[in-house]
Parts: structure tokens; sequence; C-alpha cells
């Protein structure tokens, strides 16, 4: 690992010795969103309202996709135990998927997708722009690189948010109530545990407790230009990203990962 | 929905290109959208650098029927071809 970050910090101190086992979750949680977001998005191609929507929600998917090869393949390197992304990817089951809870919830109409997208869209803009100051550089390269992507996806969840949001009477209520089904699995994207402190201490990711504040700011300012409500503040029983998830993982990867599990090592 | 859906013309400039040019058109509710749509659908495998959009009710375009006498009086007027001058080879992009 010190040929990726540069010598030991200080930080590291006598927990050292913990240090590459965090430093292979954090990055294994980042790929784990943006795969099962992608995955999440790729339901949607043959079923979008429009032609359109169709190859916009495909374009994401594989934006997300791309990512996510990108952070579990670096994982996969980090861990050292001779996993690829396929294995991580294909091969793990849904209690050793490290995704955000948010990420995994089904998609219900399209517009509960884009504002699942929209919520998620926020989260990496705020995490990206924070990992292009990171110490370990191949993240921060990583980051640069999914921050371009990024930015389009907000731009195009945020315009539909304001377009759906401040549209017809039907479109209000049905994104307003995918906002307030949702709003329960934010409070896990910028709250702080054990790996993440450690991450920070280590001048590896950026301070989640620092990038809260700024995400809920533009959180805001966009529900007000779509005239939503902003739900009440909820309490905090998700830990997707320790490997609580939902029901909705499991049935998600089980036709994700049908393939390889039937015909393992299987290549076309 | 696409019948709800004003439809638009697509004009892309290719990373090499000078101008614009028509490549196709979809369907979008606003402005900003067939920006994202044309983005999406026209620019995915790196066609382009630029995007202009318009709506296809905002063209006028010349009438079929008017085609022989708009078009057919140029033919015969080939003295209008700069083919007959030596072009300085400072000049590019000609």
């Amino acid at each position: 690992m010190n040929a990726v970050s540069g010598a030991a910090s200080p930080a590291d101190g006598e927990h050292g010795a913990m240090r590459p086992e965090a430093h292979f979750r954090c990055v294994l949680r980042l790929g784990d969103t943006s795969l099962v977001l992608g995955q999440r998005l790729s339901e949607w191609i043959g079923h979008a309202p429009e032609l359109e929507e169709d190859l916009a929600l495909a374009n994401l998917a594989l934006d997300l996709i791309g990512q996510a090869r990108l952070l579990l393949a670096y994982a996969g390197e980090l861990e050292g135990h001779g996993r690829d992304e396929d294995a991580l990817a294909f091969l793990r089951d849904a209690t050793e998927f490290t995704n955000l809870t948010l990420a995994e919830q089904p998609n219900g109409d399209f517009g509960h997708t884009l504002v699942r997208q929209w919520l998620l869209d926020s989260w990496q803009l705020e995490i990206y722009q924070g990992l292009i100051a990171s110490t370990d550089a191949r993240l921060a390269a990583i980051a640069a690189k999914a921050l371009k992507e990024t930015r389009y996806h907000y731009r195009f969840s945020s315009g539909w948010l304001v377009r759906l949001g401040d549209g017809t009477e039907e479109s209000h209520l049905r994104v307003q109530g995918a906002l307030d089904h949702l709003w329960r699995f934010t409070p896990e994207l910028f709250a702080p545990d054990d790996i993440d402190e450690r991450m920070q201490a280590a001048g590896v990711a950026p301070s989640l407790a620092e990038l809260g504040p700024q995400w809920s700011r533009r959180i805001d300012a966009d529900l007000a230009a779509a005239t939503l409500q902003r739900p009440a503040a909820q309490p905090y029983p998700w830990h997707g990203k320790r490997g609580v998830h939902t029901e909705h993982l499991g049935h998600m990867l089980g036709e994700m990962q049908y393939l390889q599990r039937a015909y393992p090592g299987a290549r076309w | 929905m696409s019948e709800d859906w004003p439809l638009f013309e697509v004009f892309i400039r290719s990373r090499s290109g000078l101008e614009h040019k028509h490549v196709g058109s979809l369907h979008a509710a606003d402005a900003r959208m067939a920006i994202e749509h044309a983005r999406d659908v026209y620019t995915r495998r790196q066609e382009g650098v630029s995007i202009w959009v318009v709506r296809s009710a905002d063209l006028i375009a010349s009438d079929p029927q008017e085609a022989e006498s708009l078009f057919e009086p140029a033919r015969d007027k080939v003295y209008r071809h700069p083919t007959f001058y030596a072009i300085p080879e400072e000049v590019k992009n000609l």
C-alpha cells in the first residue's frame, strides 16, 4: 500500500496494522455503491418512458459501472487476496456488499428512480470533490474522472426533479411521495463510522461530517426550485455500508450474479 | 408521451469540424432536456464538441414543389464556381 499512498502517515500510529483493511473497505464501499446503483439503473433499459430517456439512463448506468470497475479493481489490489473486480462484483453475497442502503432501493416509477438518483448524485458530487485531494493518488485520479461524469448525472437528475416536482399535480405527488419514502436512507450518507474516521485521519478520504452540511444546502436549494417539501429528519437504522441491507439487495444480486453463479468463469 | 413533446432538430460540431451539421431529431419537453437528449443520443461515441438544438417548428424550409424554380436556374452558370482562380497556399479551409 505504501507504493500507492507514500510513506505511512503519523496518523497511523499504533493502529497502522488496521489501516490496509480500512483502506480496502473505504474503496470497496465507493465501488459497491456505484455498482449497485448502476445495476439498478440498467433495469430500466427497454422500459423507460421515452427512447431518449432509455439511452440517458443507460448512459448513467454505464458511467457508474465504469466507476465501479476502477474502484473494485483497486479494492481487490488493496485487499491483496487475488480478487479482481469481477470476483468482487459477482461472487460476493449480499452481507458482504458495502453499498449505501439508498442505492439498492428498487426503481419504483420513473420519478422514484430520479429522486434516488438525485440524492446519490449530489452525494457523489461532494464525495468525489473531496477525494480529489486524497493522499492516495490513485483514488484521487479515479475521483477526478468520476467527478466529470457525476456533474452531468446531477445536471440530469436535478433537472428532472424540478420538472416533475414543479410539473403537474400528479408528477408533484409522485416525486414528493418518493422523497418521503427514500429520505429515511439519507442519514447514512454522511454518518461517519470508525473506517471513515480512520481514512479521514490518514488523509485518504474527506470528512463526511464537513461534507454533510454542504450536501444539505444543495438539497434544500433544489427542493425549493422543485416546490418539494424536505421530509422530517429520520432516525438512522440503516447500515448498508457495514453489510446490513434491506431485502431488496439480495433479489437484485440474484439477477445480477445468476450467470456467474450458474456457470462459474463464463466469458463471452 | 412523445406526442406531447415537441420535436427538435439536432446539430453537432465534430472535434475536427468547423460547422455544426444536422445529425437527426428527437423529442424533448424543453430546450434543456433537448440538449441533454442530444448529448445522450448523438454524442455517445465522441461525435462532437458542441451541440445546437432548435425546435423543428421553428425551422423554415424551402418547398420541394418549388425546387425547379429555385435551383434549376443555377445549373447552366458554371462561371459562378471559383474554379478558375489559383488558390494561394496560405489560404486554408476553403
